[in-house]
């Protein structure tokens, strides 16, 4: 029997085993493989950098914690870079097992870098509410009817950092961190389109490609695509977190991708001619 | 390198479930299932536990138990109804009863009841969508896809030559009513070319997205479990 066509019938198992080595590898001792920010991710971070000091943005982050590797680093680098410029975060999440994750990562980044910021009146975190689009238009007709309470339980008209922000027009950017539906996509529909407010977008790699004709009709300021597009973030930024320490692993996962469809391509024109 | 494993209890439950669902590269097993059905479990739970307290409590609940009391949001008018004054809450009954009426699909003879909620939940997204696609892809994608082929810098020309030529051939490889044959043909085959690269650049974006997830649990694993560093 031939290598090839001992190759067509290989345990797929073995494929998991190297696939799992090659990940692990540079997880414990990195290569430093070279991050080069592509163009979209270097407007992303202009856009942010372009708010005025002080200003409200409101950032959606639709996601839960399937999509964790990707949109929590993109969420951190974010808000560190909003809070530096003293920036006021509006946080919505349209996805049910978001509101917790999201909250947790704020937190997260408040305690350890910004130990100054409070909740209610640097950023707020208004929680869950079904209904996909049309919790974007409602919000279109006021923040305060969309959301009457935050996730915490507050009534959000009690709230300082809500004191200035009441409809779209008192955001100069939206940033939407998106695993899906709804995202990104009905963000851009619904309100970019509907309110022309700027907005950049953070999304899953499996979802990328379908968002960068945004991109090139200028719809969407800037995007950043799945775990490259947040380590392009962080090296912007001259952070080192999850996903620029995740970059190794995947570059190697994706040469051992291309190498299995290269023989993969190879063994049956093999078995088809012998 | 060394070892300092988290001495957090849920940190060991959450490596534990995320080893049990590794289990099933190996082949299926009991710990596989466990992990499983302990998932489907509490993420139904979850959800129903969640969506009480962030959604039907607040959205319903409070604000009709308030109208009921009298407690108005306009001070000029007490009582359930006064959408001339922007008190809209009495007006929650309406949705609250078609939120009850889909529930009558469980009660067979008045099961029609479910589809009155239903077409307005359908005409009011149907609505939505559309004119969400009209104003923020058919329009402006049209709009961005009308850009001058000569701009002066050769990079940029060139760029906008390759889009305009991909747009235009494969929008016509997808024109099934005429034989893709003679110069039709090559235009439609350049079109397949063109959408090849499309779904190269699709499947590339897909390995990077899973590969993700395994880099997240290994992460995880590493660092926030068995704390090597």
């Amino acid at each position: 029997m031939s290598p090839l066509e001992r190759l067509a019938r290989l345990d797929r198992r073995w494929i998991f085993l190297m696939m799992g080595i090659l990940v692990l590898i540079p997880l414990l001792w990195p290569l430093k493989m070279e991050i080069r920010p592509t163009a979209s991710s270097r407007t992303f971070h202009r856009a942010i950098a372009a708010i005025p000091d002080g200003a409200t943005v409101l950032m959606s982050c639709d996601y839960d914690p399937g999509s964790i590797p990707e949109m929590v680093p993109m969420t951190r680098t974010a808000m560190r870079q909003l809070w530096e410029k003293n920036c006021k975060v509006v946080v919505t999440v349209l996805w049910p097992g978001g509101p917790g994750l999201v909250d947790k990562v704020i937190e997260d980044v408040a305690v350890a870098d910004f130990p100054g910021k409070r909740y209610g009146v640097d950023w707020v975190n208004l929680g869950y509410k079904p209904g996909n689009e049309a919790v974007m238009v409602l919000m279109g007709q006021g923040i305060l009817t969309a959301f009457p309470n935050d996730y915490r339980g507050n009534l959000t008209r009690s709230l300082p950092i809500m004191q200035r922000a009441r409809t779209y027009a008192d955001f100069p950017l939206l940033i939407s961190i998106s695993a899906g539906y709804p995202g990104t996509k009905e963000w851009v529909q619904q309100v970019q389109a509907r309110f022309h407010l700027p907005m950049v977008a953070g999304v899953t790699a499996v979802s990328a490609p379908e968002f960068f004709p945004y991109v090139q009709s200028g719809q969407l300021v800037g995007l950043l695509g799945g775990m490259a597009g947040a380590a392009e973030y962080e090296k912007l930024r001259n952070e080192s977190g999850d996903a620029s320490r995740g970059m190794d692993a995947q570059s190697l996962a994706h040469v051992f991708v291309a190498l299995c469809i290269v023989l993969g391509n190879l063994v049956p024109r093999r078995r088809a001619g012998s | 390198m060394s070892l300092h494993p988290s001495p957090d209890l849920s940190v060991w439950v959450a490596a534990f479930l995320t080893l049990c669902i590794f289990s099933f590269l190996y082949r299926d097993n009991p710990f596989y299932k466990f992990a499983e059905h302990l998932f489907v479990g509490v993420s139904a739970g979850y959800y129903i536990i969640l969506n009480f307290w962030t959604v039907l409590v607040p959205n319903l609940g409070e604000p009709l138990l308030a109208s009921f009391q009298g407690r108005g949001v306009v001070a000029a008018r007490d009582g359930m109804f006064a959408a001339s004054l922007g008190d809209y809450r009495g007006w929650l009954l309406i949705p609250a009863l078609l939120g009850l009426m889909l529930f009558t699909r469980l009660f067979g003879r008045i099961g029609w009841m479910s589809r009155w909620p239903l077409a307005v939940i359908i005409g009011v997204f149907a609505g939505l969508k559309t004119t969400g696609y009209a104003q923020g892809d058919l329009v402006a994608q049209i709009e961005g896809s009308l850009q001058p082929l000569w701009t002066g810098d050769p990079a940029t020309t060139i760029n906008a030559i390759i889009f305009t030529v991909g747009l235009l051939t494969s929008l016509l490889f997808f024109f099934y009513s005429r034989e893709p044959r003679g110069a039709f043909g090559v235009v439609s085959r350049i079109g397949i070319g063109f959408l090849m690269v499309g779904f190269g650049a699709g499947y590339g974006y897909t390995v990077m997205s899973r590969v993700s997830l395994l880099i997240g649990r290994f992460q995880f694993l590493l660092g926030d479990w068995l704390g090597l560093r």
